[in-house]
């Protein structure tokens, strides 16, 4: 039997809703069968902890006395540089930026201690950050330099607003040449020497909703510790890609770009990191939950670890030069198992996404739905599908004059 | 036979210990085997090496009082590597990186376990992690 979101939420406010994380509605569907638990369970629990660099956080500092217009000149955060092109004083400050003194991969493979996500933990956990702005000065804003500490709590809107999140399945990532190579992926030894992978697999929530039936635009979700939306489809959103019968994506494919109130969010579940002789990002904690509205999505909220196939990319040759062809196909049982078959060798796998802190943010995002302090939000738009025509395009070079 | 003492330590060498012999009169005094895991003798610093240092118990134990009276410095290899319990998410990307398998994800709570006896100090995992939770501690 078809049910509502609102009927839900009514369930929700009443303390009688069943809600389960998706690890757990894999044993219930295996017992009860499809319709049964289609008709028992309300929501299922998605979580996913990863880097993710399309992230970044837009402030408004508030008017210092004299004014200044910020926009349109500088702006560092504890020597981060922040993007000015707005108004007076908003900024954004993007997760990937490096402090102008960074010696990069100068010394290679540079270390990027310190950027624009370490600047959002640091003002997440409450520190004080040093802001550093210059201007050209007008007849409104004649301030010309502003030298000053800040702190979250005294800003008037501090906004986490990123890109491109949660992608839906992602590439394992190996290295076929004969040295070490430094990637967003990890540390890739040469010959074959290990598989790096990043999806919460069977936790992830794109991929427990592979079609987007209930994950859209306007889907309140667990973010950063607090509660956030989905703004908009992510960057490089591609549900074109191949897929299995069962409809989850072979490749990368869907995104969500996702927004929320940094000032509620909380600092284990947003973390700076250091990618070794690659850059800053950002690990960032989102959990989705997926209204059990029918039996169909149901049945694709209870895919396995096994259901969902990746690819095995090289990143010594083909992904630098943007060459398509993978190397053999996986699946995330295979991939969590420690060790993978790649041209008849054994090779280790490692993860970048921490399924034990996706387990974590289901069972936190489930406990919130069960005490009555999140209500489900039905999806505004949807987002692009499979049979949309929306896909992920290449860029056209072409000379300039 | 009798069973053999084995330990992995680290010596710390004062600048005026570093163009001695020491670890020389280990093998030749005490019968003592040792495998190098590690070493750096910087000039104006301090000379460090971390040991695997095997043999009969009696022996090993006078070998450790000899090093001490010299002035070496010995702590145990165990303490040197450690793992911030707050940075670290468990993500387990170090586990293929480690080459003793001291660091291991435990397949039912998918948290990553850090063995501190496998450790060997290499430092790999230092780097490697990406909220550089492993720290070194010398």
């Amino acid at each position: 039997m078809a049910k509502t979101i609102k009927e839900i939420n009514e369930k929700i406010k009443k303390g009688q809703v069943v809600v389960v994380t998706a690890e757990e509605i894999i044993d219930i569907v295996e017992k009860k069968g499809i319709s049964k638990t289609a008709a028992e369970v309300d929501v299922v629990t998605t979580g996913t902890f990863g880097p993710m660099c399309s992230s970044g956080a837009y402030f408004n500092i508030g008017h210092a006395k004299p004014r200044i217009k910020i926009g349109g000149g500088t702006c560092t955060l504890n020597d981060v540089p922040a993007y000015t092109g707005f108004a007076a004083v908003d900024i954004y400050l993007g997760a990937t930026a490096l402090p102008e003194s960074d010696p990069l991969n100068k010394v290679y493979p540079g270390e990027f201690k310190y950027g624009g996500g370490h600047v959002i933990q640091d003002l997440v956990s409450g520190k004080d950050i040093a802001l550093k702005a210059t201007a050209y000065g007008t007849d409104c804003y004649p301030r010309k330099s502003l030298e000053t500490l800040i702190n979250i709590k005294d800003l008037n809107e501090a906004v986490l607003f990123n890109l491109r999140n949660c992608y839906q399945n992602y590439n394992v990532a190996v290295n076929l040449s004969d040295r070490m190579i430094y990637t967003y992926m990890g540390v890739l030894k040469p010959n074959l020497g290990n598989a790096n992978f990043c999806s919460a697999g069977q936790l992830s929530p794109l991929l427990k909703d592979p079609n987007y039936k209930t994950i859209g635009i306007g889907t309140k979700i667990f973010l950063g510790g607090a509660v956030g939306y989905v703004a908009w489809w992510g960057t490089q959103h591609d549900p074109s890609v191949k897929r299995k019968a069962n409809g989850v994506p072979q490749a990368p494919a869907g995104t969500l770009a996702v927004i929320g109130d940094l000032k509620q969010m909380k600092p284990e579940w947003l973390m700076g990191t250091s990618m070794l002789g690659y850059g800053v990002t950002l690990t960032v904690g989102i959990g989705v939950p997926i209204p059990i509205l029918n039996e169909e999505i149901c049945k694709a909220s209870a895919l396995r670890d096994e259901d969902i196939y990746t690819q095995i990319v090289d990143y010594s040759e083909a992904y630098p030069n943007c060459k398509s062809g993978s190397l053999g196909e996986v699946n995330y049982k295979q991939l969590n198992s420690g060790s993978i078959k790649v041209k008849n060798k054994d090779v280790p796998t490692g993860a970048l996404s921490s399924y034990s802190k996706a387990r974590e943010i289901s069972q936190e995002l489930k406990s919130w739905i069960k005490k009555g302090k999140f209500q489900l939000t039905e999806k505004v738009v949807s987002l692009p599908s499979s049979e949309s025509g929306y896909s992920f395009k290449p860029l056209k070079e072409r000379p300039i004059g | 036979m009798k069973k053999q003492h084995s330990e992995r330590i680290v010596l710390h060498f004062p600048h005026r210990l570093v163009d001695q012999p020491i670890v020389y009169k280990l093998i030749k005094d005490f019968d003592l085997q040792f495998n190098i895991l590690k070493a750096y003798v910087t000039p104006r610093e301090e000379g460090l090496m971390v040991l695997e240092l095997t043999g009969d118990k009696e022996n090993y134990d006078k070998g450790i009082a000899y090093l001490k009276k010299c002035g070496v410095k010995i702590q145990p290899l165990s303490k040197d590597i450690i793992r911030n319990e707050v940075k670290c998410t468990d993500c387990g990307v170090c586990v293929p990186i480690c080459p003793t398998g001291a660091l291991a994800v435990d397949y039912l709570t998918r948290k990553v376990h850090f063995y501190k006896n496998k450790c060997i100090a290499c430092e790999l995992c230092i780097k490697a992690c990406p909220t550089r939770a492993m720290e070194i501690n010398f």
